[in-house]
């Protein structure tokens, strides 16, 4: 097992009075997938955006408990919220590309980081893209509008958008919901290269899904960690009984 | 009665109050072109009035009210689209300076234009102005009078709600998902706004400025003495100059003119050109919010 | 760019010049607003308040000098405008007045005479008549229209009624003041057959027509907002459309279409050009609607450009405009809480 990057200890999340997460504590560790898994409504998504603080955005959110990455407290009074978006991105559910260009989306993040010059920018949007496994569809486009892309290659520029800033962890909400059968599995592709040199974070309803893409699956049911394992255990031999029950389809 | 004749009955009376206001819409603008059409040519858009304003053209109303929505805009939009984006993306909407701000907001769009008028004259006028006569002029008067300076303030005031109004809904247009995108890739709040807030929101801006210029073209009561003048031999060229105007030479003209029967046509025609001037401005304006709206949903 | 570095950084709070900057000066120039609300109250009343203080022999007779006109005919730029107090005395004449703030409840309204009197009834049964008028004529024609758009109109017909009745709030009022003075005027008389050809009447009617757009508008808005299932849910119960437009929607949409409704008012009531065009300018104490009146807004209007910077005339004037500004003001704010109470106990007690 590789080094943990990401270690959460008794992490509880509360919108008001609603507890919506309870004490979760567990290691990620790095260049690996991780899938959270669990029916809508468990928490699996709010958990997600705690590790890049964007539940700071929501009012009335208030958090116990640290999240460690590289042995550093996150929710330290002293961080720098902006600087670890940086080191931790983002995937969203829904594609989100700006409403620019593809080369536009993909250097706007080494541009608000001060990076003016053309030729290191061209370099850098030719790897994202490359990387993301885009660049040949868009290479001729890139000055066209992100938005006149499919649903599939929108979220494909997303990822681009995300490695362009050189993280080291990518959090992914759900993905590939929103994509058609060839559009996923291209995404699942990707994500198995990336993990070579990134470590990723996966939330899915999808549990085929998450059994074909990850190493490691931690269930989530109403708030609580049920159980996390490595993939093959969890859907073959799980510990607890909820888990198979889910596993199984028997609820959820 | 049979219910369905009083539906109809019901329904139909409900259509013809449309009709009547559609008829009443169509039948101002026809008789203004009626009457104005003859006399608009070349000649009257670009010549001084003449005779006693029995002759000649509306030129210089047509600058003075120009020169005037320029200066107004200057004012008006940078001051508009800050506080736009204040409420849009910086106010917490529970705390009662946004509150406050906002019902500030709201009461500058219901007070009556002639206030603003009278704003004008006691603070721009008789303050700002008899001060800075006070201190640069040593008391000599020149800032302490009615001139298009104080006039186009006293108008950027009235169209600030306008211009608000215009821009922060075109900046609630932008998904939420746009900024979370741009939060997320590690940039500050500010690089937000400026990169993908504003740029996003150019066609509001400029709906909001639309709107703000055709109202302030056409409102007469904030400039009735505090700059507006019925005849100026030159054009404005400073801005401590008076300075003449379509909407308030309309209002002179067809008030206080001793020879009707000659000025009448130039009533028509001048209500003309401030209609056909409001109206393009407008429908630009409509066109361009409907197109905000469109790519909204 | 070795990683290690760039970890560390997110260790410590980075201090952003830009983004602290931005966010003061934005905060500073969105709290500009109250200012000016603020200075608006200061800089009127200020100009209202020496009525207060004035007593008989103080005040002074207004001799209007013809070439002291803000922008009056034939003046041209390089003549001052303003006459200083000191060059007015030697003009005025000091005569035993009453004190103005005791005429200002009188019934007449003559500020250029002997024994000025300011009495403010003539002005304010003038504003209540042609408010009266322009309210009776323009809300239930708005309000009718709104519902046949809203309810009854096919979709493709909505979006054709709807920008072209919008356009009628594109007119300057200016310009619905001059086709009032211009056509209605004549029309009207010609029709009612009265005396004056200028009067509350007309200028009410004229009036109406600059609020139209307002309360349609609104109206129009707040039955679009009732949810489609009350709709729904009524011609599913085999009541038709005319049933259900008013006795389930109407009924809920109540609050908007009051809303709209003062505002619309609001507006009539500030309107000082149309007044200034079609009233008739007269200021006297009547109840046929077919004299002519003044409106407090047209007082202001029309006078202020012959008035003294300083005088007692002035001063009135000023006063008229500061109780203009507190009508609008608690007007507006009435209408802001009364909606807000209304709407949130909706919501409530839907639950």
């Amino acid at each position: 097992m590789n080094d943990i990057k990401v270690k959460v200890k008794d992490l509880s999340l509360r919108y008001g009075t609603n507890l919506a997460l309870k004490k979760i504590s567990m290691d990620i560790p790095e260049k690996m997938v991780t899938a959270f898994i669990g029916p809508s409504g468990c928490g699996k998504s709010t958990f997600l955006r705690t590790l890049n603080r964007m539940n700071d955005l929501i009012d009335n959110v208030t958090i116990e408990g640290e999240v460690l990455i590289d042995n550093i407290n996150i929710y330290d009074k002293n961080i720098d919220v902006v600087n670890l978006r940086k080191k931790v991105g983002m995937i969203f559910q829904k594609s989100n590309p700006f409403a620019k260009s593809v080369y536009d989306n993909i250097a706007f993040g080494p541009r608000i980081n001060g990076i003016s010059n053309k030729k290191i920018l061209d370099e850098i949007v030719e790897r994202s893209l490359k990387q993301a496994a885009i660049w040949d569809e868009v290479k001729d486009r890139l000055f066209n509008s992100a938005l006149s892309l499919s649903g599939g290659q929108q979220q494909r520029i997303c990822i681009a958008r995300s490695l362009a800033v050189n993280p080291e962890i990518i959090l992914m909400d759900e993905p590939a919901s929103a994509l058609d059968p060839i559009s996923t599995a291209k995404i699942e592709e990707l994500i198995h290269e990336l993990k070579k040199e990134y470590t990723i974070i996966i939330v899915t309803h999808n549990m085929q899904q998450a059994a074909r893409t990850s190493d490691l699956t931690a269930l989530f049911y109403l708030g609580d960690l049920i159980e996390m394992n490595k993939t093959e255990i969890i859907f073959s031999n799980p510990a607890k009984k909820q888990t198979e029950d889910y596993i199984s389809g028997r609820f959820g | 009665m049979n219910r369905n004749i009083k539906d109809t009955i019901v329904e139909s009376l409900t259509g013809v109050c449309v009709l009547v206001i559609i008829f009443i819409i169509v039948a101002i603008l026809t008789i203004t072109i009626i009457g104005g059409w003859p006399n608009l040519n070349w000649t009257f858009l670009s010549e001084f009035p003449k005779d006693g304003m029995t002759k000649g053209g509306i030129f210089p109303a047509i600058v003075g009210t120009a020169v005037m929505t320029i200066i107004m805009a200057i004012a008006a939009v940078p001051f508009g689209v800050i506080t736009a984006i204040y409420l849009a993306e910086y106010a917490n909407e529970k705390s009662v300076i946004a509150k406050t701000i906002r019902f500030a907001v709201k009461t500058l769009a219901v007070v009556p234009s002639i206030i603003f008028g009278l704003f004008g004259l006691g603070f721009f006028i008789g303050f700002v102005g008899k001060n800075m006569d006070a201190i640069f002029s040593g008391g000599e008067l020149k800032w302490g009078q009615p001139n298009i300076l104080w006039a186009s303030l006293t108008m950027a005031l009235l169209t600030l709600p306008v211009v608000i109004v215009s821009v922060e809904e075109a900046i609630r247009t932008i998904p939420r998902d746009m900024r979370e995108a741009s939060l997320a890739l590690g940039a500050t709040k500010w690089q937000t706004i400026r990169k993908v807030v504003l740029p996003g929101s150019v066609s509001g801006i400029l709906t909001g400025t639309i709107l703000a210029v055709s109202r302030g073209a056409g409102e007469v009561a904030p400039i009735l003495f505090t700059g507006a003048v019925y005849f100026s031999s030159n054009l404005p060229h400073s801005l401590s100059d008076q300075f003449m105007s379509l909407g308030y030479h309309i209002y002179i003209m067809s008030t206080q003119s001793s020879n009707v029967d000659a000025t009448q046509p130039i009533q028509f025609a001048t209500t003309l050109v401030l209609l056909l001037l409001t109206f393009s401005l407008n429908a630009v304006a409509v066109i361009l919010r409907y197109r905000i709206r469109q790519k909204a949903k | 760019m070795s990683k290690k570095e760039d970890i560390v950084t997110f260790n410590k709070k980075k201090f952003r010049f830009s983004d602290w900057f931005a966010e003061k000066v934005i905060k500073a120039v969105a709290f500009l607003s109250i200012a000016v609300v603020i200075l608006i109250f200061i800089f009127v009343f200020r100009e209202a308040f020496p009525i207060f203080r004035m007593d008989k022999t103080v005040a002074a007779t207004t001799q209007t000098l013809v070439q002291e006109r803000y922008g009056g005919a034939g003046t041209d730029n390089s003549t001052p405008k303003l006459a200083d107090n000191q060059v007015a005395n030697s003009n005025k004449t000091h005569v035993p007045v009453d004190k103005p703030s005791a005429t200002l409840l009188s019934k007449t309204w003559m500020p250029v005479s002997d024994n000025p009197r300011y009495g403010l009834w003539p002005l304010f049964l003038g504003t209540l008549k042609v408010t009266l008028v322009a309210l009776l004529f323009a809300a239930p024609i708005s309000i009718l229209a709104a519902i046949y758009t809203a309810m009854f109109a096919k979709p493709r017909i909505r979006e054709i009624i709807k920008p072209v009745i919008e356009l009628l709030a594109g007119f300057p009022s200016v310009v619905i003041g001059f086709f009032a003075l211009m056509v209605m005027a004549t029309v009207f008389q010609n029709i009612f057959g009265y005396a004056s050809r200028l009067n509350a009447f007309v200028g009410g009617i004229a009036m109406g027509l600059a609020a139209i757009p307002i309360i349609y508008t609104l109206t129009e808005d707040a039955l679009t907002a009732i949810p489609k299932t009350f709709t729904e849910a009524s011609l599913g119960l085999g009541a038709s459309r005319r049933q259900t437009a008013f006795y389930v929607i109407l009924p809920a949409a109540v609050p908007g279409i009051f809303a709209a409704v003062v505002l619309g008012l609001g507006r009539i009531f500030g309107e000082t050009m149309i007044a200034l065009m079609a009233t008739g300018n007269a200021a006297m104490i009547s109840i046929n609607p077919f004299d002519s009146v003044r409106t407090l807004s047209a007082t202001i209007g029309a006078e202020m450009a012959e008035v003294v910077f300083g005088d007692t005339h002035y001063n009135v004037l000023f006063l008229i405009g500061s109780l203009l500004f507190i009508f609008t003001f608690a007007l507006n704010a009435l209408a802001e809480f009364y909606f807000k109470n209304l709407v949130v106990r909706k919501y409530q007690s839907r639950k």
